[in-house]
């Protein structure tokens, strides 16, 4: 059955915000545990805006709570606040909402957990917020993004639907994977001295732990933790669920079989192809040599202007 | 659980004696411990929940996704009583397709002088755009909703038809799915007949309707007005168990004669267009310049005959409250048969004499606003204190036309849960009727019911809620 331009855009935006969600969540358990240990600068202050800065969001943060960066604050902020458009309830609400939309298109089982993420979070902002410990809604968020992603792998059909949600839940994870990282560049570098010392290392640790992948690195890589290593890990490395190239290739594969199936190559699959050509061809010196925050700002530019591309050339039914 | 009321007619008891249809759920639900139908009543609406059945009532804010009460008590007919139901609404369903396809075309029933012209063509839903215009096999109304009432264990009325898009179908066949789901040795010990076949009957109805020069499979759609409609889970529903595309106005567009949607892969050509969206709105170059659901040239299309709309525009002239009062005539007319089911004696404000009775005796009936529905607009007499009675009957004297009156009927009782136990509440009927090359009915409907005691008024906006509609099998 063919499927409607809209329908696929929610599709998209299904996969986009699920990944959202999970990043926020993700976010919070960066910020919670560099808030552990003590920083010589400006106290456990600084760890926070970092994250605030990561979200895009912190401008929305300051209309609020104005300059009160409490823990309490943030958390609230981006697990629960419905005026922040990432914060995870407002994710797992538009993507519900979007699934309500195109519930022809999803499996029961799929429905059943994008609107039983909805129905739990829901009693969870019911829930008294000294009941709630803050590990425990970052692992409530990875469960219930593990739970959809597993409804639609293995109850969708490998048709277009399921190609548009997956280039959704790629790309918001490859702008998520640069974004976590560039948040260690809001937050560590406040004197250069602390390049390499042990704070810094154990900041890096928390950004591996925060993508559930520091034991992974371990395995990889082993020894000491350095920034290129976890560079490489998080970009370059095909074996690394969440690192760029995985998410370009990903997306790359998601839209050759959409070419396929509509027999017909489009600016999209043009514009992919590029992205990861240039990551797989990239050496960390290279990155480094670039400067590691002007990489990712420019690789999230990327991922964005391919978002629009699939925008254009499928989801705005306009094609021809 | 007592029978009592004796002025109701009580579909389950008949004095101390079960009737046949119920026999099956006396033990049932004499023997069902309290604690266990708390339990099975959080699991059903947990059901409706999770499934996502749940509707939006306009404008008062509050939770967005509000459930219609299940009364888990099903509603029964027998054999033989569905037998009579089947037939009577089988030939009012006859009978309105063909008053539609005539009042469009020669309007023999007006020059024979049964139905005033005046109601006929001044009438807000007769759409003079498709005067002249026979839709494919003359099929106007492609769902026709009947809403019965009984008032006895022969005495059945037709309160009203609804020929346009009579919503409520998800509920009769999800009713039907939470309950087989929560009571499966109900449906052993019962011989319920199955209700599933709906879907496949409306997409065959739908796709038998595409336009004649129609060689390939039709691809038939949905046009809904958006997921913000309380009706939204209805229409994907019906889009997921009918296997078609679920649209709105902005998937769609005309080009040269005929009806494109907007898929990922261009656009791809709609024969048949099942419309869940009001004539009004259906294209703005025709009617309502400023409405935003529909798709502008879709109504010359349509003329054309580039594509079907169900059920068509201007289907609505048959259901209006004015014309209703026709329908036994129709019947006789068309048919050249007795009708089998009766209409609800009716008084229409804008004769005089009937002004006079109905104003005379406003607090023992029901008046209704012409064009209203959802049990807004209405007065329940009996159900009403004298200041309300008297407001009422301002806004009759200021506009009669509007209004028509009917007795306020003993509508009949079916045991429902409440918080004391078992309790006898009046319920309503809603069968849906298929017309395409054959007209169907599958054996069920929705049956509304009045949740609070006493109350006449069984619409989901006025606290009514819904029960599994059983026919027994042979």
């Amino acid at each position: 059955m063919t499927l409607l331009a809209r329908h696929a855009d929610n599709l998209f935006w299904i996969g986009r915000y699920v990944e959202r969600a999970e990043t926020q969540a993700r976010l919070l358990e960066v910020g919670a545990r560099n808030a552990l240990i003590p920083n010589t600068s400006g106290g456990f202050r600084n760890e926070w805006e970092s994250v605030l800065s990561a979200t895009g969001a912190n401008l929305g943060f300051v209309q609020k709570y104005g300059d009160d960066i409490r823990q309490r604050n943030i958390e609230s902020w981006l697990f629960f606040d419905e005026d922040n458009t990432s914060s995870v309830y407002s994710c797992v609400l538009a993507a519900r909402e979007n699934a309500r939309i195109v519930r022809t298109a999803l499996t029961s089982q799929t429905w059943d957990a994008l609107n039983g993420a909805l129905q739990e979070i829901r009693e969870l902002k019911r829930t008294e917020r000294s009941k709630l410990q803050i590990n425990d809604l970052i692992d409530w968020t990875l469960r219930q993004a593990a739970l959809i992603r597993g409804t639609v792998e293995d109850t969708q059909l490998r048709i277009d639907g399921y190609d548009f949600l997956n280039l959704g839940l790629y790309l918001e994870r490859g702008d998520s994977t640069a974004r976590l990282l560039d948040v260690k560049y809001f937050v560590l570098l406040p004197e250069i001295g602390y390049v390499g010392s042990g704070l810094d290392n154990y900041q890096w640790r928390t950004i591996l732990r925060a993508m559930s992948a520091h034991r992974a690195f371990n395995w990889a890589y082993g020894g000491e933790v350095t920034p290129r290593k976890i560079a490489d890990f998080l970009i370059l490395n095909r074996k690394a669920p969440r690192s760029l190239i995985t998410c370009a290739e990903e997306a790359n594969w998601h839209l050759d079989r959409l070419a396929r199936a509509y027999g017909r190559t489009t600016e999209a699959q043009t514009q992919a192809r590029t992205i990861l050509a240039y990551l797989a061809d990239l050496s960390v010196d290279d990155i480094f040599d670039e400067g590691l925050h002007e990489f990712l700002t420019r690789t999230i530019a990327e991922i964005a202007a391919l978002s629009t591309t699939i925008s254009t050339v499928y989801l705005s039914g306009e094609t021809r | 659980m007592t029978a009592k009321t004796p002025s109701y007619f009580n579909e389950m008891f008949q004095d101390a004696t079960v009737r046949s249809p119920y026999e099956g759920l006396e033990e049932w639900a004499r023997t069902m411990p309290d604690e266990f139908r708390t339990l099975k009543q959080s699991e059903a609406e947990a059901l409706f929940r999770r499934i996502g059945i749940t509707f939006a009532v306009y404008g008062e804010g509050g939770d967005p996704d509000r459930l219609i009460p299940f009364d888990m008590f099903p509603r029964v007919f027998s054999a033989d009583e569905w037998r009579r139901l089947e037939r009577g609404i089988k030939q009012r369903a006859r009978a309105l397709n063909a008053f539609l396809t005539d009042v469009y075309g020669r309007g023999e029933i007006i020059r024979a002088g049964r139905i005033p012209a005046r109601l006929v063509y001044q009438n807000e839903a007769y759409e003079k755009a498709v005067a002249g215009f026979k839709p494919p096999r003359n099929v106007y109304s492609h769902i026709v909703g009947i809403d019965l009432v009984r008032t006895g264990p022969e005495d059945f009325f037709v309160l009203e038809d609804n020929c346009r898009t009579p919503s409520g179908v998800s509920y009769m066949l999800e009713n039907r799915e939470i309950m087989m789901r929560m009571f499966p040795q109900l449906f052993r010990d019962n011989r319920v007949a199955p209700v599933e076949g709906y879907p496949g009957l409306l997409k065959r109805s739908r796709a038998c309707g595409a336009p004649e020069e129609c060689a390939r499979e039709p691809t038939v759609a949905i046009l809904t007005p958006g997921h913000f409609n309380s009706a939204y889970y209805e229409h994907s529903f019906l889009a997921d168990m009918m296997g078609v595309a679920l649209v709105e106005g902005q998937d769609l567009f005309v080009e040269g004669d005929f009806c494109w949607m907007r898929t990922t892969e261009g656009p791809k050509k709609v024969d048949v267009i099942y419309r869940r969206i009001d004539d009004a709105f259906l294209d703005p170059l025709c009617f309502r310049p400023d409405s935003m659901l529909g798709v502008p040239g879709l109504m010359n299309v349509y003329r054309s005959g580039g594509v079907t709309i169900a059920s068509a525009p201007g289907a609505g002239v048959a259901d209006d409250k004015a014309i209703y009062t026709f329908v036994p005539d129709m019947v006789r007319f068309y048919l050249g048969e007795e009708p089998i089911l009766n209409n609800v004696p009716t008084w229409q404000c804008g004769k005089e004499d009937d002004l006079k009775y109905v104003l005379d005796n406003l607090a023992d009936l029901v008046v209704k606003e012409v064009h209203g529905s959802g049990g807004y607009g209405m007065l329940v007499g009996p159900r009403s204190t004298k200041d309300q009675i008297e407001a009422f009957r301002l806004k009759i004297e200021e506009n009669p036309e509007n209004y028509i009156a009917q007795p306020t009927l003993a509508l009949s009782t079916c045991p429902t849960f409440v918080d004391e136990g078992v309790a006898p509440r009046h319920v309503d009927l809603r069968p849906y009727c298929l017309v395409g090359e054959t007209i169907e009915l599958v054996p069920g409907g929705l049956t509304r019911v009045a949740l609070t005691e006493g109350s006449l008024v069984v619409n989901s906006s006025q606290g009514g809620g819904v029960k599994d509609t059983w026919v027994i099998a042979e």
